[in-house]
């Protein structure tokens, strides 16, 4: 069974505006896919669906064997904590927290707080020696290593990627990028949305989405 | 974790909790210094209504009330007197300390040398009264009517300075005073008062020679006696029990004869005074005691009004700045919804922050506020307003009260805050 599967999957504002309209695809366990599509084109509202923040409007969404149309918004926050870790394009850190508190936040709401495993995730993405610093004392690619390491906190099915590179330089895009190959090679189910081709590609296969549609997909070759 | 992020959101928005703290403090503070005002306002009221006079008069039993009530003269009736030496017991009663002033009166005629018949009104004018439990209470017309005006000095009480004559009546007779008055004592004998004074209080002593009352006992041969008392007292304001008591201490139950008997009120201190001065009627003097009550009722309402908007203000403050400050967080708000925070647990988070800014800023209040009440005591009763501990409960729930309704509308928009718009639009 796959990890994802979307069927016929719509998403319609006022019932007149489609965002996406007859989305079909899935994910395999391990599976690294990029979500690819210009401005506009539906990517986001998509993630939103799969990161458990949106309901469709019309199809079935099923997530690790639990279809996401029958739940209500209290079951998809749980759903989120639970299977879902998320990385942003503007990383979104708490401002007033350290790094590793900001990791820690996720545990709280997750299940307990524990500082050790806090910093071990943070050591993972090579900033175990940046623990105790504000976001605000943090350069943009450390921020996005923090985010990742807040994402995999809570050892979540599907980490949700979006424009993880769209704020860095390309040295921090190379590293995180490193990370997310990393993870991959770990078995970790990674979804990427990005408008970047050069992201897009590092992903085992890309889905194209343009104007709500799917577009066509392309498979990386080995 | 929960603590950590409350002081990371408390020191970094230590300028905008300040101003909700500010907020609080200034609805706390008014709130304190109302409702401390308005505890303490009913003595303070009663202390100013004292300048009326007495409210309770204390008169025999059996004394014919033609006189009181019409004026008609009593004169061939047997008449009933008090004991001047029973009054020391008014101050033995339950309410002894509200027992501000009280003064006896023996009234007598006289005739003067050149046939005019004159009012003599016996009484104490500053009396020292050594009570039973050893301490001196200072009492007589001096303390009771303060309105008086004087013009020349008070009689004494010993009889050494004289009488003092009420100002009309000075006219009338064209003394002033270091003048003296001739009259004929009843055996026929001719004697002399020296006036001390000229009195003014447009009562009956306008028209009434005011002798010290042993001075007016022994022209008339009586001894001890005097005709009634009247009695200064501070008093609680009548409600449907006291007005009950009233009518029938009788009809009273139990405990609403406990109630009565241990409250202040005029008909309670009238009937524990009828309890100590033997074959006495005391008779409450409604029109002051009504004012008290009316008075205190408006001033009370007042205050409680000023506290009710000082609050109201307070909580429109708090919403507006904790609903700027929600707007303001809405994507670190929207982040913790993400990472599987539930409502409860962000409303729990925000009402923590809000309500250490209000308690830091009721504290502060409170104390503001106390000053607030010593200012207004001392600027409108020119006394202290004591401190009620009972209006730091009911501060302190007023203060959640302003705090949890001033957050009704951030609740709200934390309710309906979604992750998909706050974090990346859809």
């Amino acid at each position: 069974m796959s990890l994802l599967e979307l069927k016929d999957v719509s998403m319609a504002y006022g019932g007149k505006v489609f965002a996406l309209q007859d989305i079909n695809m899935t994910v395999e366990k391990g599976e690294w896919l990029a979500i690819m599509g210009p401005s506009g084109s539906g990517k986001t509202t998509l993630m939103n669906i799969i990161g458990c923040m949106d309901k469709a409007t019309s199809g079935t969404v099923v997530l690790d064997g639990i279809d996401l149309t029958d739940v209500d918004h209290q079951q998809l926050t749980t759903l989120r904590r639970d299977k879902i870790g998320m990385v942003f394009q503007q990383f979104h850190l708490i401002p007033y927290l350290t790094a590793v508190e900001n990791i820690m936040v996720a545990q709280y709401y997750h299940s307990l707080p524990d500082k050790q495993e806090a910093l071990a995730a943070l050591d993972r993405v090579g900033l175990k020696d940046r623990a105790g610093h504000l976001p605000s004392q943090l350069s943009g690619g450390e921020q996005q290593r923090v985010c990742i390491a807040r994402a995999l906190i809570n050892y979540p099915v599907l980490i949700l990627a979006d424009e993880p590179t769209g704020n860095l330089d390309e040295a921090n895009e190379k590293l995180v990028m490193n990370i997310f190959h990393e993870l991959h090679d770990e078995g970790h189910t990674i979804l990427t949305v990005t408008h970047a081709p050069e992201v897009g590609r590092e992903a085992q296969r890309a889905v194209i989405i343009e104007h709500g549609r799917i577009a066509g997909s392309e498979a990386k070759a080995e | 974790m929960f603590w950590q992020m409350v002081k990371g959101a408390v020191v970094r928005q230590s300028r905008r909790l300040l101003l909700v703290a500010l907020t609080v403090a200034l609805g706390v503070s008014l709130a304190t210094a109302m409702l401390n005002v308005m505890f303490d306002v009913g003595d303070k009221v009663n202390q100013e209504l004292k300048a009326y006079g007495a409210n309770i008069v204390v008169t025999p039993k059996n004394a014919s009330v033609l006189k009181d009530v019409y004026g008609l003269d009593d004169t061939g009736a047997h008449k009933e007197y008090l004991n001047e030496s029973d009054l020391g017991k008014i101050k033995t009663i339950f309410w002894t300390n509200n027992i501000v002033a009280f003064a006896p009166q023996l009234s007598a005629s006289i005739n003067l040398q050149n046939g005019q018949t004159v009012n003599l009104d016996g009484t104490w004018f500053d009396r020292q009264m050594l009570l039973p439990t050893g301490e001196y209470f200072s009492t007589g017309e001096k303390y009771l009517k303060s309105w008086w005006q004087v013009d020349g000095d008070w009689a004494a009480d010993d009889g050494s300075n004289g009488v003092m004559v009420g100002k009309k009546l000075a006219n009338d007779l064209k003394v002033n005073k270091g003048d003296t008055i001739s009259y004929k004592k009843p055996d026929g004998q001719a004697d002399t008062l020296r006036v001390s004074g000229i009195v003014s209080g447009g009562g009956s002593e306008e028209n009434a020679i005011l002798a010290p009352l042993a001075l007016v006992q022994k022209i008339t041969g009586l001894t001890d006696k005097i005709d009634q008392v009247e009695v200064s007292a501070v008093t609680t304001p009548e409600n449907e029990l006291a007005r009950k008591a009233a009518a029938n201490p009788k009809s009273l139950t139990m405990k609403e004869y406990e109630i009565w008997y241990c409250t202040s009120y005029v008909s309670s201190i009238a009937y524990q005074i009828e309890e100590v001065i033997p074959d006495s009627v005391a008779h409450p003097v409604r029109q002051i005691a009504e004012s008290e009550g009316k008075i205190l009722d408006k001033t009370q309402m007042l205050m409680l009004l000023i506290t009710g908007l000082s609050l109201l203000s307070s909580v429109l403050g708090v919403s507006n700045l904790v609903s700027a400050n929600i707007m303001e967080r809405s994507r670190e708000l929207g982040l913790l919804k993400a990472l599987g925070a539930s409502n409860l647990a962000i409303v729990l988070l925000i009402l923590t922050e809000i309500f250490l800014a209000g308690l830091a800023g009721g504290i502060c209040g409170y104390f503001i506020g106390l000053g607030f009440a010593q200012i207004i005591g001392n600027t409108v009763f020119n006394s202290s307003i004591a401190v009620n501990i009972v209006v730091m409960p009911i501060v302190a729930g007023l203060m959640s009260l302003v705090i949890l309704l001033g957050s009704l509308p951030a609740i709200r928009m934390i309710l309906s805050l979604r992750p998909a718009i706050v974090l990346h639009g859809r």
